[in-house]
């Protein structure tokens, strides 16, 4: 079956660099900083390394997981077991030290029941949290914060984090404020004396300094996003506060003032508005992007759902905005705070009557970047909403990921034309194909020209925006906006294509956030004797390299975090004479793809498969 | 001999600003919104590109296509007008907005929104053209429609009206009319002044279906607002206070409204001395008139503007959609930073 060797804690060698760490607290406690500071620690020693947040719906009280996952190899998708379990909520630390293996380790608090682990080696860490907290006076506030910060000097120390890069650490995270960083460092650095001085080591994870991961930075899909949508020139962006996309404007906000004053004038050159619910949004980020502004909204799925009729007025009077949808699990309210892939099929077509949509899907929080500023150039080239498809996983949890580069290329406004152009045209009509391309000049609000103005509807319309039900019109108004999105496809970007390292009969397909778990898999299954080409999409409609990637291979695998394989459904009907080479492996509980979860069901469906040859 | 066609300060005649030709029924109270807003606009001198025009669905929200043909225009969504509007506001904001709804777009579906507008101030004039009814799809209630209207395939109205000045008022416009479309000498006259004023102004034009909510006992029908209207004042607009010519007016019978651009409204007192800038007194006027069957129409409330929606941001003085793209992204050093601090 699947050898998970590099996971598992068998033998008795030293495993350097690889390993799971899971901090399992109560939310509202404080330990979001504590966690944070552990995971950079380790980014800092240059080990690739991702951090998860299993958080519930909820401010506090109920428990929470933050899971840090170190591999020097690279491999930092989320895996099924823990190496490491550092205990601190009494409720749930049976279940919690559930999940180690053979020989893994557990760190509790020793003011609770230690944990019963029958059958297994389990290396013991009794955290004496109460009795050090004695030696220091914190503010009664700050107790159970602090109280976290032990744990960061204990597990720390006796997993390897040299001190001083603790002390570095810290010092980075309270930038500017000295008394804090110090105040911090001073219960960490406790923590860590004690263990050295208290506690002998006898598990086999080690963590040893690497060179410095100079190309990276640690951040989250949604800073990545706003920020690419602040350098795409992003001016308007109205919202609607829903989980997992409010980090994107709350980023956005927290830069705007830094980063957008116009160079001119020294005033704001963009406006972010908080409105009264998703219909708003939609139908205001729309206005905005009909009066010539680059224009954005950020929601989740229930949000999508309350701004269908606007998009699909948006697309039907070409009217540029872009919508990311940082999806959650549904239907429904569903698990707000889980991840999912699960808005694929509605956001293609969505909206009643002839739709379909351009859809960006960043794997990474660098194309998250990336593709902010592109999804605005995008939608004004093209004249239609864009959407960028991200995910809570990609979204909310922070993640070593490639430097944000600046765009290589201007700002591009598309066809907008102010007075001068306009008169350069003998008959101009807002929806007039001049260049045979499908894609109309259009003019905006404030253009003094007496030709300029035109009457925009979601009603049937002629060429020049005049109301119009006659047939032929219609259809060849609708005809023309899909010759436009036809041409789209030049403009997205292509899939990644990872080969595998021999001659490979199969392809495994993804996107989006499992990008990290599917690169492990098809490491995986090489090891079990399977070798695998491996595609990530990341924009719909789909462009010729996948076509041809399908095409190549005698059986493709579409991985995705839904029920119903929505990837595979869409790839089979845009590439129906290969829709039999695309077989489904889905699933839909929540949290991130594993690796192993993906390498056993494909190696089971490739012996069936194989078989029936 | 030849007709003279009379211009504006601009130099344009009054067909300039004409519209479309209506297909709203013959008669429609909608018609002579229209007609008077051209007419207000021309008057002001207002060149129509300097105005756009953003509405919702219903026969009100068909309208702007009758006016104006050369201002912007945006039919939208039912009951997103106001949404609509708020983005397109910030495009550029010397763009005058037109804001045209009717009671099922504003007083059902679109009531949260009529709301919100208001609460943000959007500088707009936002004009319901109020039929108390729904007419596109064929004479059903709608949330003016009075307590016991009967209408031909929906029965008896078990439910009491809304009164959307009412509504306008508590949720803090700066600028609240009622007017009616069988009065529309004083209708051009509150156009004129909501055009004036920077911020929200709400008209609800009572505007009569001649379709299907005409009878002679509905609120809003023709005949019931002639037997009934009860101006609370006769209002005169003058663009500049130099044209005023207040030797019509006996002392102590009016009050002076100074417009935020200068021009100057004339309240002459008819009745009662009532307080426009009075919330609760104006309050108490609607309440009134609905119990005692009268219709109040006339300026029921004004104040001091409001700091709009725009004046709360620090935005540059031209329009926004006209920054060039060199000052929309910021410079390459500043990424550098952000990556060296994401370190």
């Amino acid at each position: 079956m699947v050898d998970t060797s590099h996971m598992s804690p068998q033998g008795n060698e030293r495993i350097v660099n690889e390993v799971c760490v899971a901090i399992c607290t109560v939310n509202g406690s404080g330990s979001a900083t504590a966690n944070s500071i552990l995971y950079r620690a380790l980014f800092r020693m240059g080990i690739l390394t991702s951090g998860k947040n299993i958080f519930p719906s909820n401010i506090k009280g109920l428990p929470t997981w933050f899971v840090i996952r170190a591999s020097a190899k690279g491999y930092t998708g989320r895996v099924a077991h823990d190496d490491v379990v550092v205990a601190m909520n009494a409720t749930t630390m049976q279940k919690d030290a559930s999940y180690l293996q053979d020989g893994g380790v557990l760190f509790y608090a020793d003011h609770l029941e230690k944990p019963e682990i029958p059958d297994k080696n389990i290396i013991f860490y009794p955290m004496p949290i109460k009795a050090l907290m004695k030696q220091v006076e914190v503010p009664r506030n700050l107790v159970s914060y602090m109280e976290n910060m032990l744990y960061v000097g204990i597990v720390g120390q006796v997993l390897g984090i040299p001190e001083e890069v603790l002390k570095a650490t810290i010092d980075h995270q309270f930038q500017g404020k000295p008394a804090v960083a110090e105040s911090n460092f001073n219960i960490i650095n406790l923590g860590f004396q004690y263990a050295r001085e208290n506690i002998e080591k006898k598990d086999r994870f080690y963590l040893e300094q690497l060179p410095e991961l100079k190309d990276y930075i640690l951040t989250d899909g949604n800073n990545a996003g706003a920020l690419g949508s602040l350098y795409g020139g992003l001016q308007f962006c109205a919202w609607y506060p829903i989980t997992p996309a409010t980090s994107l404007v709350e980023s956005a906000i927290d830069q705007v003032a830094k980063l957008r004053k116009d160079p001119k004038t020294g005033k704001n050159s963009c406006v972010i508005l908080q409105v009264e619910d998703e219909l708003a949004a939609a139908s205001a980020t729309l206005g905005a992007g009909w009066s010539g502004l680059r224009a954005m909204t950020s929601t989740s799925g229930p949000g999508i759902s309350l701004m269908t009729e606007n998009i699909g007025l948006a697309y039907f009077t070409e009217t540029p905005m872009v919508i990311w949808d940082v999806q959650r699990v549904g239907p429904s309210t569903g698990l707000p705070t889980r991840t999912a892939q699960g808005d694929l099929s509605m956001i293609y077509t969505l909206g009643h009557g002839d739709t379909k949509h351009v859809i960006l899907i960043p794997g990474t929080a660098t194309e998250c970047f990336e593709f902010g500023w592109r999804s605005l150039d995008i939608a004004e080239k093209y004249q239609t909403p864009i959407f960028v498809l991200s995910d809570l996983d990609l979204g909310m949890n922070t993640w070593v990921t490639k430097r944000f580069e600046y765009p290589n290329q201007p700002i591009e406004r598309g066809k907008i034309i102010w007075e001068e152009k306009l008169e350069s045209f003998k008959d101009w009509g807002r929806y007039k194909d001049i260049d045979g391309d499908g894609i109309p000049y259009r003019t905006v609000i404030g253009n003094k020209s007496e030709k300029a103005a035109y009457f925009t509807r979601g009603t049937g319309h002629d060429e020049y925006g005049n109301y119009s039900e006659d047939p032929k019109n219609w259809s060849n108004m609708l005809s023309r906006i899909g010759r436009k999105l036809g041409g789209v496809v030049k403009d997205l970007p292509e899939p990644i294509i990872r080969r595998a390292k021999a001659d490979a009969d199969i392809g495994i397909i993804g996107m989006g956030s499992t990008h990290d778990a599917m690169i492990e898999a098809q490491d995986l299954l090489a090891e079990m004797g399977i070798q695998a080409d491996y595609m990530r999409v990341r924009a719909l409609p789909a462009n010729t390299a996948v076509r041809e990637f399908i095409a190549s291979h005698a059986r493709n695998y579409v991985v995705e975090l839904n029920r119903d394989g929505q990837l595979r459904q869409i790839l089979s009907l845009e590439i129906s004479e290969y829709s039999e080479k695309l077989i489904s492996i889905s699933e839909i509980g929540g949290l991130p793809l594993t690796a192993a979860w993906t390498a056993e069901n494909v190696f089971a469906k490739e012996k069936h498969n194989g078989k029936n040859r | 001999m030849e007709k003279t066609v009379e211009l504006n300060s601009l130099g344009l005649a009054l067909a300039d600003y004409k519209g479309k030709p209506s297909t709203l029924c013959p008669g429609c109270g909608h018609n002579a919104i229209s007609n008077q807003i051209q007419a207000a606009v021309w008057e002001l001198g207002l060149a129509p590109e300097q105005v756009m025009k953003i509405s919702g669905i219903g026969c009100s929200s068909k309208s702007p296509n009758y006016f104006l043909n050369r201002s912007f225009g945006f039919n939208g969504l039912h009951g997103r007008m106001p949404t609509l509007a708020t983005g397109a506001s910030f495009g550029d904001s010397s763009v005058k907005i037109l804001g045209i709804s009717g009671d099922g777009d504003t007083a059902s579906i679109g009531m949260g929104h009529f709301k919100h507008v208001i609460r943000r101030n959007v500088p707009m004039v936002y004009i319901i053209e109020n039929n108390g009814c729904y007419a596109l799809t064929k004479g059903q209630f709608s949330a003016t429609s009075d307590q016991g209207l009967v209408l031909k395939h929906q029965g008896v109205n078990l439910l009491p009206p809304l009164d959307l000045c009412m509504e306008a008022l508590i949720s803090g416009a700066s600028f609240v009319a009622r007017t009616f479309s069988g009065d529309v000498k004083q209708m051009k006259e509150l156009i004129k002044a909501a055009l004036s004023q920077n911020g929200i102004a709400v008209i609800d034009v009572i505007s009569p279906c001649v379709t299907f909510n005409n009878r002679d006992e509905a609120l809003q029908s023709y005949s019931w607002g002639r037997e009934h209207e009860a101006p609370i004042q006769g209002i005169s607009y003058f663009s500049r206070r130099e044209d005023m010519r207040l030797e019509n007016f006996e002392e102590g019978t009016y009050r002076e409204i100074e417009l935020e651009d200068g021009s100057v409204l004339v309240l002459k007192k008819i009745d009662k001395d009532y307080d426009p800038t009075d919330r609760s007194a104006a309050l108490d006027l609607l309440t009134e008139s609905y119990k005692n069957h009268y219709f109040a129409t006339g300026l029921i409330y004004f104040c001091e503007v409001l700091p709009t929606i725009q004046e709360q941001y620090d935005l540059p003085n031209e329009p926004l959609n006209r920054l060039t793209s060199d000052r929309l992204r910021p410079s390459r050093e500043s990424l550098e930073a952000i990556n060296v601090s994401l370190y």
